[in-house]
């Protein structure tokens, strides 16, 4: 079969990308090919690590379960829409403090998947934030770290 | 690995993904693509067309008529977990919901893909099961319901036909309490054994999944009154059902969730 393009405008962090898609290409595969932003990392293609997660609407999904001809008429957020012009944003600070990243794989997808929690319940308690990171694997903090920051920067909102 | 080439065509009605399921023999419906799509990235599944139903607007209907709870085919996890309507009507649903997945997967997920894909150890086509629920089916030929029952009849194996959408599901509101509960290795995994059980006077019956191919329920005259009688009880159902239950281990996990479903349907209301 033909490996046809088509033509899509794709609003990433607040900007519209005209881009020639193949239908094929997941949307993780786009962000980072076709739009530049290698911020989306890719693990297992299968759903289950989360190192893929980037925000759709303001919810986590996983990029490389989604087409990116289906993006279209969303806002997709990446872990660059989430970070100031520059420093840090209150939750990547407290990653830094507390000491909540080693290898940084896991990361982006971290980040995003506790920016939308805390988007939507800026306080939650430590069982909810361990619930909503349950889809995201790290092989290397042992997640102790990550929950203690992900505490540390609740009621702080965005940022910048 | 990366998905091998399809075409792609965007539905904005049901009738549009009917006629382009009929044009194209062999295309696949792309629902929440949560189990389509890894199958698609290690090109276990190669479909030459690919029909998106995620705009068609009328397969996301939830509503409650006549004495029924209609779920949309399009309706996805996280909307049942969440949903007060649902819990409201069939409480053990959203209970049941919250164990798909994770948050992500629950995100994207929906109750058509699901049933569809029939993993044997999936929740919701248990919950169909438990809940004697109907599957409303419909194709360019007509539209069809089919007892979930009937419907489930094998490992990944439906009574779904060529060229059928699954449009909606409907589950009777009944007076019964459900209780559920099951066992997985890790948060978030697909479960080893899972459990609804059924309290309606004082019997009801019990619903496993993740045991063979398919849910299976089986009728309970009376419950007994002590955790002993009912350990018994559940030993003996989990032998006479037509599975090959080869792990001992398993068995002795179907007895002990059916009994935390039935405390939790105790618990109920
Ligand atoms: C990491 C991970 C963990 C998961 N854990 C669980 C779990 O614990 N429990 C669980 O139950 N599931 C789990 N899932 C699977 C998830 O629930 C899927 O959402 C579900 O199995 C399929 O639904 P979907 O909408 O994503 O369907 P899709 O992936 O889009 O489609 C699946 C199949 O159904 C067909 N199809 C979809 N919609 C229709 C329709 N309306 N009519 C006819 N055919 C249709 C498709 O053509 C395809 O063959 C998990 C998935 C992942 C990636
Ligand atoms: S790469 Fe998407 S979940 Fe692992
Ligand atoms: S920091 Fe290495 S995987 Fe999480």
């Amino acid at each position: 079969m033909a490996d046809e393009r088509v033509e899509v405008v794709l609003r990433v962090n607040g900007r519209d990308h005209r881009l020639e898609v193949s239908p094929r290409w997941t949307l993780s595969d786009v962000l980072r090919h076709q739009v530049g932003l290698t911020g989306t990392h890719v693990g297992c293609e299968q759903g289950v690590c989360g190192a893929c997660t980037v925000l759709l609407d303001g919810e986590p999904v996983r990029s490389c379960l989604i087409f990116g001809v289906q993006a279209e008429g969303h806002n997709v957020t990446t872990v660059e829409g989430i970070t100031p012009e520059s420093g840090l944003s209150p939750l990547q600070e407290a990653f830094r403090k507390h000491h909540a990243l080693q290898c940084g794989y896991c990361t982006p997808g971290m980040l995003l998947t506790a920016q939308a929690l805390l988007d939507r319940e800026p306080n939650p308690s430590e069982e909810t934030i361990r619930e909503a990171l349950t889809g995201n694997l790290c092989r290397c903090t042992g997640y102790q770290f990550i929950v203690d920051a992900v505490m540390a920067a609740r009621g702080q909102g965005r940022g910048a | 690995m990366k998905p091998a080439a399809f075409q792609y065509f965007r539905a904005s009605t049901t009738d549009e993904a009917l006629d382009r399921l009929a044009q194209h023999p062999g295309s696949k419906v792309l629902a929440g693509g949560q189990s389509l799509v890894p199958l698609m990235n290690f090109r276990l599944s190669r479909p030459d067309v690919l029909i998106d139903i995620n705009g068609v607007a009328d397969l996301g209907r939830l509503a409650i008529e006549d004495g029924e709870l209609r779920i949309g085919a399009l309706v996805r996890h996280r909307q049942l977990a969440e949903s007060g309507d649902v819990a409201g009507a069939v409480p053990v649903l959203p209970l049941a919901a919250k164990h798909i997945g994770h948050w992500a997967i629950r995100n994207r997920g929906t109750i058509g893909g699901s049933v569809a894909h029939a993993d044997p150890a999936s929740e919701l086509p248990a919950a169909l099961v438990a809940l004697q629920g109907t599957v409303v089916l419909r194709s360019a030929r007509g539209e069809r319901r089919v007892a979930a029952e009937e419907f489930f009849q094998g490992f990944f194996n439906t009574d779904l036909g060529e060229g059928e959408l699954i449009v909606e599901v409907r589950i009777p509101i009944s007076k019964s309490r459900f209780g559920f509960n099951e066992v997985v290795r890790r948060p978030g995994d697909f479960a080893l054994v899972g459990a609804y059980v059924e309290r309606s006077g004082p019997g009801g019956s019990v619903t496993w999944f993740g045991l063979g191919g398919r849910p299976e329920r089986l009728l309970v005259d009376a419950w007994p009154q002590d955790a002993a009688g009912r350990g018994t009880l559940l030993e003996e159902l989990v032998e006479g059902l037509p599975l090959d239950v080869s792990e001992d281990y398993k068995r002795a996990m179907a007895v002990t969730v059916a009994e935390r479903a039935y405390q939790q349907a105790e618990g109920e209301k």
